[in-house]
């Protein structure tokens, strides 16, 4: 499996990462040697084998439909990069 | 006092022999003057730990002290800590102070044991060498051209370097067990579930689990009693009562039957590596334990599901950070798009870039079933070796790692071959076991790990398993020359 530079520049946009164009290339190789790497699996027939999503079995918990979390908003917010009247400020979205 | 084990610590604090005070004051100085050497901290917490260690001698003199009230830890960079930078190894977290503090890290505090500080590790633990930091590497205490393995790089070097009694790990794919290995330390990654992961920052949420590094199993016991149990804040964690870990340590070894899967002695182990694991299970032959040769066919498959696991989950674990909440914003964005990429593309490092596109290519429409879903379909053939096999032996062992420490750069340039360090413990992640890595020898002056794979929530054996051994063996007692 190998990937185009293009390719490249599709995958970081769904990451949203930007990268330099100078290191498209080396991401072009990298990115391609981990697929191939992984290429094996496709060679093992796997038709009849359930998914493993997590390794217990185990149900998802359910829990009292209460509020049991306090406000602590100043607190979180006064790590934010930008912040104003307890709203996180972003470049404008909306004209 | 440095020289103590936790347990012997535990002891000399209750009896009186010195107190939590003066013996953190130690691990301080100690610290200042030799850290330079491996870099193994990022954050050293002086005045909370002594305020910490003040608060343990007043509940040592009351009588209420628990086996590790006033003992020094040092805690992995990624766990938060409540108004204490918690960075993962990463630019992105550089600036970021946790407002709360992981479950892990409330259970030491309610211990009354003290932090030191916390440890360097690869950034968002996506490394096997500690090369990937934004801090910069940690050196090897045995040798300090030698990499300490990752990514609990620093935790592993500290505990070697008799920096801190004990520290926190941990293991993904391998990340207690590698490093624990490469610095002649022990250390456990229990079964998946079993130590809560609120507060411990997520890199693939399936196969995540913390753990103990410390010098030996006995150390370990106590650690995880302390570090395990149900936790109502952590979506998977396990609804299992905590046994005594301590308590079944002397048990004889007298009918075990330990597994040694063809797969783990083949290609790619380092020979001497090999010599020293068949030393080390000659040994549990002497104790009475009985041998058998297993197979885990699907072995050749665990590196290739894992790097499609783990970097699919990474990349939806790390999309949190957007420059908007918390961490790194770039400067003067044109536009939120624009903010999200440079703030992602500046503030995380190329190994973690690599994984989230791995991740992100890996979910993409139209790719989805030929690469996450069959990856989780092989994951169970992965897992199914493991059940037969443990419906014939009780343990199984082989090598940590593939061979001992490699040089600082060495394979820096080249992921595939450091993808490869993990051959050995990446399986036990898969399928949720517990697995512990032990000091087994020494090849070229440089410690070499005995890893002993347990069914599921059956830390107990591995830990009595562990310490029988190091009651007859000295490897985990030794110490690296400059740090003695």
């Amino acid at each position: 499996m190998s990937l185009t530079q293009d390719d490249v520049k599709k995958i970081a946009h769904l990451a949203r990462l930007s990268i330099s164009e100078d290191d498209i290339p080396s991401y072009e190789k990298e990115l391609s040697n981990i697929l191939n790497l992984v290429e094996q699996m496709s060679a093992v027939d796997t038709s009849d084998v359930l998914p493993m999503a997590h390794p217990l079995d185990m149900v998802q918990r359910l829990r009292d439909d209460v509020v049991t979390e306090t406000d602590h908003h100043e607190q979180y917010q006064s790590i934010a990069p930008s912040v104003e009247n307890s709203l996180y400020l972003v470049p404008q979205v909306i004209e | 006092m440095h020289n103590k084990t936790l347990s012997e610590l535990s002891a000399a604090l209750q009896a009186g022999e010195f107190s939590s005070t003066e013996l953190t004051q130690s691990y301080l100085d100690r610290i200042s003057s030799l850290d330079p050497q491996i870099n193994s901290f990022v954050t050293v917490t002086e005045q909370t730990a002594l305020d910490a260690a003040a608060a343990a001698d007043k509940r040592i003199a009351a009588g209420a002290a628990a086996p590790l009230t006033g003992i020094p830890l040092a805690q992995k960079d990624i766990f938060c800590t409540e108004g204490v930078k918690t960075t993962c190894g990463s630019q992105m977290l550089d600036n970021f102070i946790s407002p709360y503090n992981a479950t892990v890290i409330e259970y030491f505090n309610a211990a009354g044991a003290v932090m030191l500080g916390k440890t360097n590790m690869d950034e968002f633990a996506m490394g096997s060498s500690n090369e990937t930091s934004y801090y910069g590497s940690v050196k090897n205490p045995w040798n300090i051209n030698k990499v300490p393995g990752g990514s609990s790089g620093g935790s592993a070097a500290a505990v070697a370097a008799r920096l801190a009694p004990a520290s926190t790990g941990t293991d993904t794919g391998g990340s207690i067990r590698q490093p624990a290995s490469l610095c002649g330390i022990t250390g456990l990654k229990p079964t998946y579930g079993r130590v809560s992961r609120y507060g411990m920052i997520a890199f693939a949420s399936s196969l995540d689990q913390a753990g103990p590094m410390t010098r030996t199993a006995e150390d370990a016991a106590l650690m995880l009693n302390c570090m395990a149990g149900f936790d109502e804040r952590d979506s998977t964690s396990a609804q299992r009562d905590v046994p005594d870990y301590t308590a079944n340590l002397n048990e004889s070894l007298e009918g075990l039957t330990i597994g040694l899967p063809k797969e783990y002695f083949g290609e790619g182990l380092d020979a001497q590596v090999g010599s020293a694991v068949e030393a080390a299970i000659r040994e549990y032959e002497n104790l009475g334990a009985v041998v058998k040769e297993i197979s885990l066919p699907n072995t050749y498959l665990a590196v290739p599901t894992y790097y499609v696991v783990a970097p699919a989950e990474c990349s939806s674990n790390l999309s949190r950070f957007d420059g908007v909440r918390f961490g790194y914003r770039c400067d003067d964005p044109v536009d939120l798009e624009d903010l999200y990429k440079r703030s992602r593309g500046e503030g995380f490092g190329a190994e973690v870039k690599r994984r989230i596109m791995i991740g992100a290519y890996a979910l993409s429409a139209g790719y989805y079933d030929a690469y996450y879903l069959k990856a989780q379909r092989l994951r169970r053939l992965i897992s199914d070796d493991f059940k037969r096999a443990f419906e014939e032996v009780d343990v199984i062992m082989g090598p940590t790692a593939p061979e001992p420490a490699f040089g600082l750069g060495e394979k820096s340039d080249d992921p595939i071959t450091m993808y490869l360090s993990d051959i050995y413990t990446i399986a036990a992640n898969l399928a949720g076991l517990p697995g512990i890595s032990v000091p087994a020898g020494f090849v070229n002056n440089m410690p070499v790990g005995l890893q002993i794979i347990g069914n599921y929530f059956d830390e107990s054996r591995l830990l009595n398993v562990a310490h029988r051994y190091q009651q007859i063996t000295d490897w985990h007692a030794r110490a690296p020359e400059q740090f003695k």
